[in-house]
């Protein structure tokens, strides 16, 4: 068998083997799916009272979605835990001793969490959306019309580009109590707050997150962005890169 | 073999390891002594590639650490600070290891039973005791049936009967002509195991030697002798060409003759003698005595000094 796939073998036994990281997954997907569709329910029922301009630019995809705010911390946990959890309990020197190639190691963590984390993602957005427009009703959209399967599918990606962001700022931060304090509050206050205020939107568009939400929408003007869906999507594939080289520097160049 | 060639580390200004140069030759176990902080833990982190040498390096049959193809199976190593995931059952800890070294699984049973921890080879290492996290770094450690052994105070958490089973466990390998390789700062317990020592302080290499040269040339005696009349005695001893150390406390050490002489040349020369007791300087002094000049850290000593100052010397011998 050569290295590599004895190397991705190892992985998978690794992530596999530990069960704290294998719940953040569950809860990732269960947080977005239950989350999603009580906003779904609750706006299906409010929808009348929503303002002109609100409704003209309702999202129903997006609405299918909406727990991943809080759900993607989750994907987030998985990332910092499988990557960070290896310095905090001295693991990286066991790995490290039995895989010198840092390159093989790295590329192989990243590629068994991320594929771990895409089938997770993606059963998690289809079920979102499945439910979600269920419970939406009239207001609900067909996975056929146009640009939902793409958002849908978006939304698989997003969750997996977010883990794996988080797994390379992992790499260079090391501690996993260092990477909650944070990725945590960047991702569930920070970024948004940014968004939102008026000064700071036009530079907040551009936040991994921000730019990656609008792969995940079908009605543009709900989110009012100046890039598209695929440049959106591009712009956070670009944030994810750069996170994975600056942890792979790292780990070539500090001490194990 | 592994051999190291001016091997260099610095942590900031200062210098851990400083231009190492020796050699581990198979067959043995070479003893790696030091006191704290001497760079023991660092050089073996540096001969696994683990932390990266400042200059000079490091070779296993001639290569790298990282060119080596399943590096498991040519050294495994015992590291002194935790390898462990403590939520990963012992099993599969050793599992993962195996997988990407191309380790038959086989060997996982094996080891474990070898270390004894075959009835907890599905428990998280979490609830673990020192000595059973020990154990299963040394599993780990022997996995890949490895020529080249590497243990970093190996003995440390573990009870007397598992310092036992260490001691035998390392001398076996290297009769089946593994290469052991053992750190610790305990003279007393490598005198028992190791047949090489290599002796560093504050990562400078200060002996490199057989384990039987070391102990011929160490095993110092003498015969101390108390009196209340020092400078005399010093004169009587210097009238037939001996001249004796002075210990903190005024006692002296004399070398060279039997405590029937120097008792009856102070009887002649009518001095009092308090006390002349034969001596024989252990390996562990020998080991302090050698490395007295390069300790770390040293241990303030409590109470004054025989000249009535507070003691700020620290627990250097002369
Ligand atoms: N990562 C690090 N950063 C800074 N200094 C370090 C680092 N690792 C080790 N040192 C320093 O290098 C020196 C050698 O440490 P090392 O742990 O190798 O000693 P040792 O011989 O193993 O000691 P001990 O017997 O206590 O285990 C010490 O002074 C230590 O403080
Ligand atoms: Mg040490």
């Amino acid at each position: 068998m050569p290295h590599t796939t004895r190397v991705l073998r190892s992985e998978w036994t690794k992530i596999r083997s530990v069960r704290s990281t294998l719940w953040t997954l569950a809860t990732a997907l269960t947080v977005t799916v239950g989350l999603s569709a009580l906003i779904c329910a609750f706006t299906a029922s409010q929808f009348d009272k929503l303002t002109k301009q609100e409704q003209l630019t309702f999202d129903a995809v997006q609405t299918s979605f909406s727990g991943s705010g809080l759900g993607q911390l989750a994907m987030i946990a998985f990332g910092v835990m499988v990557v960070a959890g290896e310095y905090s309990t001295g693991m990286i020197r066991s790995s490290l001793a039995a895989v010198p190639q840092r390159t093989v190691f790295l590329l192989s963590k990243v590629f068994v969490a991320g594929t771990l984390v895409l089938v997770v993602g993606m059963a998690t957005s289809f079920l979102a959306f499945f439910i979600g427009q269920a419970l939406l009703g009239e207001r609900s959209v067909s996975i056929e019309d146009e640009g939902v399967l793409r958002a849908v599918l978006g939304g698989g990606v997003y969750m997996t580009l977010i883990a794996l962001f988080a797994m390379g700022l992992s790499f260079v931060l090391r501690s996993p109590l260092l990477a909650f304090a944070i990725l945590m509050p960047f991702f569930f206050l920070i970024s948004n707050i940014l968004g939102t205020v008026e000064a700071t939107k036009k530079y907040a568009q551009y936040l991994p997150d921000q730019a990656g939400k609008t792969v995940t929408a079908v009605v543009p003007e709900s989110l009012n962005r100046p890039y598209g869906p695929y440049e959106g999507l591009a712009i956070m594939v670009a944030w994810t890169l750069a996170a994975l080289i600056a942890g792979w520097i790292v780990l070539k160049q500090r001490d194990a | 073999m592994i051999e190291l060639r001016e091997l260099t580390k610095r942590y900031g200004d200062k210098t851990a390891v400083d231009r190492l140069t020796f050699s581990v030759r198979p067959g043995i176990v070479t003893g790696f002594l030091g006191p704290n902080g001497a760079g023991k833990s660092t050089t073996m982190r540096m001969m696994l590639g683990l932390d990266k040498p400042t200059s000079g390096d490091v070779r296993i049959n001639g290569k790298r650490y990282d060119q080596l193809r399943d590096p498991l199976q040519y050294i495994g190593a015992l590291l002194e600070a935790k390898a462990v995931h403590g939520g990963r059952t012992a099993y599969n800890h050793l599992l993962c290891m195996a997988q990407s070294n191309n380790v038959p699984k086989k060997r996982i049973d094996a080891v474990l039973d070898l270390v004894g921890l075959k009835e907890v080879a599905k428990k998280r290492p979490k609830g673990f005791s020192l000595g059973m996290g020990q154990r299963l770094g040394i599993a780990a450690a022997l996995l890949g049936d490895p020529k080249i052994l590497m243990f970093d105070e190996p003995v440390n958490g573990l009870d007397p009967e598992g310092i036992h089973w260490i001691r035998n466990l390392m001398k076996h390998l290297a009769s089946e002509g593994r290469t052991v390789f053992v750190s610790s700062h305990l003279m007393s317990e490598m005198s028992l195991t190791a047949e090489h020592l290599v002796v560093i302080g504050r990562g400078k290499l200060l002996a490199d030697t057989s384990m039987a040269d070391f102990i011929a040339e160490n095993s110092r005696t003498f015969v101390r002798v108390r009196t209340p009349e020092p400078e005399r005695m010093r004169d009587v001893l210097a009238s037939v060409g001996i001249r004796p150390v002075f210990e903190q406390d005024g006692a002296m050490q004399v070398e060279g003759m039997a405590p029937a002489q120097i008792g009856e040349m102070a009887a002649w020369y009518r001095v009092v003698l308090h006390e002349l007791s034969p001596q024989k300087a252990s390996l562990e002094e020998a080991f302090m005595q050698l490395t007295a000049g390069s300790v770390e850290y040293h241990a303030h000593e409590q109470g004054p000094t025989p000249d009535g100052r507070n003691g700020q010397a620290g627990r250097r011998r002369r």
